[in-house]
């Protein structure tokens, strides 16, 4: 396994590299936005001197290079910082939100993805017939509808008229777990929707791609029933395509739930990302960022990982 | 029938019977549903205020970067949060009036410049500590000083000197000022135990609440306030503000029963909101309008027949139909309505595309005229811009409209492109109006009006303590920029906000904001 150590340890050495240059990134952008975090603080009631007294106080007069560097030297000592708009520890405002955000996405993973790889499955085993086909629409048609309406048509039907979940996900510290399993009920619901027809499509096409292989063909002359063949024959050798788009949904779920997050006013990472890229706040719009970027990198890495070392031939290159 | 009907409304009142069952025999007696609902609220309210039970509201407004600080609050979740746990020197009451609160009373010279404050005694905060005048002066202190970030530096600018004797605490002012009382009623300016200088985000103070949790941006959570000794107030044990900033998930939090009154309901859905059989609609005239600024000193809106063709090429009604659906009353091109204390009224200026093209080709101006609005300049302004488009080409009048991003229109657009939209939140006094955003040297004059009479009359009626007096010096000043300002205001919106049959003591009539100028949750309790 030492190809594989070997193989890790230089994803991860370039994921690092990436990540800093995304803080680059990150840090020039939210300076090239109109308006200052003092601005945004004080609004539309800001005077002068107040506007003067507050750039002052948060070390805004120094140069932008002085001002990344010493968040750099912060980060690689771990300390994040705090936040300009109001003061709180940004490692412990953001770890909160963050494992909300993860808490989500977890539930969500857990309903979506085998459900998406087992519709999949179903819809290889009756292709071309009315299951392959009503699956196929449905989950198109949940994708296609954009999430903050479907995120309302459920608020409507299921919370307003039904009663049966509540339509403000809020969830917050001494909550049973299943009190916060009934709170994000709805959202997880949204975000289930969402990702299902990508995932359950990548499994239909990469199976289907795999049962035009002649060992199939064998499998299917030797007697095996059909859905033991797609899933010991087929679905092993079609695992490198659905774990790429399944980490892609996952990174979807952490990264890109913003629009649920607000319909539903779920206090996660996106949310709070938000207001503070309004506020101009840049060291927690960076430390926002990073982790995103981590998240997204890291995911990205488990994909490539997984598909080189389920895949022979890529496992020992020529 | 009205004996039977006086029967269940106490029974409904007391809970001896359930809200369904009420509605049910009241209906049995031909009463309808939204009949009944009325009758509810009259008996719950004349049973009295009922402790106990939680109240939870749903605010818009609220961010993550919000703090608990008074002198940083800039939105209304901030405001209603911080008017749970702490109180100001006075407050306003009704059209006009001031309540006491921490002050028992007040004085002034007789030329207005120097005003006492008699702080109340007894009085404790949350953290037990006894309210003293220097608490009081340590909060002005931090509000008005040097270093401040108070978003009431402003208003506080005209105070020379500060002091305290015993229970009393003077206020000496450069110039006079009449108005003075009505400051002190600014929702920054909350008394702190030493004026906040330790921490300004403790959230102590005398209000009827304590903050037990305080997560900004999400959620805020407050217990009874044990010190508390204003009676009026604190009826429900607990009460929890949720920040719910997306519109509909807001009204629909409401419907679901998860909230027990909401802010700022969408005129366009409030006509649907009111028909659910057990949500009140509570719409409430106020001070603020939304308006279309001109700077008076950039071209071509230097020129007063431009600024009055375009003033009357606004067709005002329409506007208020179709931008405030209804819930809100015409503009008349002054900042200034009968919210204010002291108004009068002047001819209503309407829609006239005659006068409007007449006074364009006397401007000599010609090519269009550029007008910058974006989505958060007010709900709903670049359907207004779209509208006032089309009314000006009936006067021959082309505009042409930019959208700028949300982002930053603040700072980059307002109160520095020469024509935009804008709102305003109105102020509790037409000295304050005025002095805040069209006196020549306010920081945000953002009509750049530029008129020595009315400088003059402004700094004359503060000091006049005659009330007959000022009342037609603002009218004078009012007419000037109705005439000559570069202010078009073609509508004032009302504050439509709305409770569940939950919660009762709801009150339509305090001056000031929305949400019983945020003091509802303190002020009404659970019903059932």
């Amino acid at each position: 396994m030492g190809l594989a150590a070997k193989l890790v340890a230089q994803r991860v050495a370039l994921g690092l590299l990436l990540l800093f240059l995304v803080s680059i990134l990150i840090f020039a952008g939210t300076l090239i936005l109109p308006g200052d975090v003092a601005q945004s603080i004080l609004g539309q009631s800001a005077t002068p001197e107040a506007l003067a007294n507050m750039r002052r106080d948060l070390g805004l007069n120094e140069p932008a290079v002085t001002r990344y560097f010493s968040w750099l030297g912060g980060v690689l000592h771990g300390d994040l910082g705090t936040a300009l708009t109001n003061g709180r520890d940004i490692a412990e405002s953001l770890g909160k939100r963050l494992s909300n955000t993860l808490f989500l996405a977890f539930w969500a993973a857990l309903l979506a993805v085998p459900l998406a790889i087992f519709l999949g499955l179903l819809a290889v085993r009756y292709r071309d017939r009315w299951p392959d086909k009503l699956i196929s629409g449905v989950t198109l048609a949940s994708i296609s509808i954009p999430e903050f309406l479907i995120g309302y048509v459920l608020m409507y039907f299921i919370g307003v008229k039904l009663g049966w979940a509540p339509t403000v996900a809020s969830v917050y510290d001494g909550m049973s777990l299943g009190a916060k399993l009934h709170a994000i009920a709805l959202p997880v619901a949204v975000l289930t929707l969402v990702v299902l027809a990508h995932m359950m499509r990548m499994t239909r096409a990469a199976i289907l791609n795999v049962m035009q292989s002649a060992y199939v063909e064998t499998a299917e002359l030797k007697g095996l029933r059909m859905f033991k063949i797609i899933w010991r024959h087929a679905l092993p050798n079609a695992i490198a395509p659905i774990v790429n788009v399944v980490m892609l949904n996952l990174a979807y779920l952490v990264v890109g739930v913003v629009v649920v997050e607000v319909v539903f006013t779920y206090p996660g990472m996106g949310q709070y990302l938000v207001d503070h890229v309004s506020k101009r706040d840049i060291p927690v719009v960076q430390a926002c960022g990073m982790i995103f970027a981590a998240v997204y990198i890291g995911l990205n890495m488990i994909a490539d990982i997984v598909s080189i070392l389920t895949n022979p031939r890529l496992r020992h290159p020529k | 029938m009205t004996n039977k009907l006086d029967y269940l409304k106490v029974q409904a009142a007391m809970g001896r019977m359930s809200r369904r069952e009420f509605f049910g025999r009241a209906a049995a007696l031909g009463v309808t549903g939204a009949m009944a609902n009325t009758l509810l609220a009259g008996a719950v309210k004349a049973a009295g205020p009922q402790k106990g039970g939680t109240i939870k509201v749903g605010m818009s407004g609220g961010g993550s970067g919000d703090t608990l600080d008074p002198a940083l609050a800039a939105n209304q979740t901030a405001t209603i949060v911080n008017r749970m746990w702490g109180q100001p020197l006075l407050e306003l009451e009704g059209v006009s009036g001031l309540r006491n609160v921490l002050a028992e009373e007040y004085s002034s010279s007789p030329d207005a410049k120097v005003w006492t404050f008699k702080i109340r005694k007894d009085i404790q905060f949350s953290n037990g500590k006894p309210l003293t005048a220097e608490d009081v002066l340590a909060t002005f202190e931090r509000h008005a000083g040097e270093e401040s970030k108070s978003g009431a530096l402003g208003i506080l600018r005209g105070i020379e000197k500060m002091s305290v004797d015993g229970m009393d605490f003077i206020v000496e002012l450069s110039s006079a000022n009449a108005d003075l009382p009505y400051l002190m009623a600014d929702y920054h300016l909350i008394i702190q135990p030493d004026g906040g200088k330790d921490d300004p985000t403790a959230g102590i103070g005398t209000g009827p609440y304590i903050v037990t949790s305080a997560e900004p941006g999400v959620r805020f959570t407050f217990g009874r306030n044990e010190n508390a000794w204003d009676d009026t107030m604190g009826f429900a044990d607990q009460v929890e503000i949720i920040v719910i900033n997306d519109d509909t998930a807001r009204v629909a939090a409401l419907q679901s029963g998860q909230v027990d009154m909401i802010d700022k309901v969408p005129p366009r859905t409030a006509g649907l909101v009111a028909r659910a059989p057990n949500i009140t609609v509570h719409s409430k005239s106020g001070p603020g309008h939304y308006v279309f600024i001109m700077h008076c000193d950039t071209g071509p809106f230097d020129n007063n027949d431009l600024r009055l063709a375009l003033k009357y090429g606004m067709n005002r009604q329409e506007m208020v139909d179709k931008v405030l659906f209804g819930y809100g009353s015409v503009g008349n091109d002054s900042p200034i309505n009968a919210s204010y204390p002291l108004y009068t009224e002047f001819e209503q200026r309407a829609y006239d595309p005659d006068k409007a093209a007449f006074h364009y080709k006397k401007s000599g101006h010609d090519g269009p005229i550029l007008l910058r609005t974006s989505d958060n300049s007010f709900p709903g302004a670049p359907d207004a811009a779209a509208l006032f488009q089309q009314s000006l080409s009936a006067a021959g009048i082309p505009l042409e409209i930019k959208r700028e991003p949300n982002d930053g229109y603040w700072s980059e657009v307002w109160n520095k492109q020469p024509f935009c939209t804008s709102y305003w939140g109105g102020r509790p006094t037409q000295d304050q109006m005025f002095s805040t955003a069209y006196y020549s040297k306010a920081d945000w004059n953002d009509t750049r009006f530029n008129n020595a009479e009315f400088d003059k009359l402004l700094i004359e009626a503060r000091a006049e303590l005659d009330q007959d007096k000022r009342k037609a010096m603002y009218a004078t000043m009012g007419g000037l920029v109705r005439d000559e300002g570069g202010l078009i205001c073609p509508m004032f919106n009302d504050f439509v906000d709305a409770t569940s049959a939950r919660v009762a003591g709801y009150d339509e009539s305090p001056s000031g904001y929305g949400l019983m100028n945020y003091y509802a949750p303190a002020m009404c309790w659970v019903a059932a």
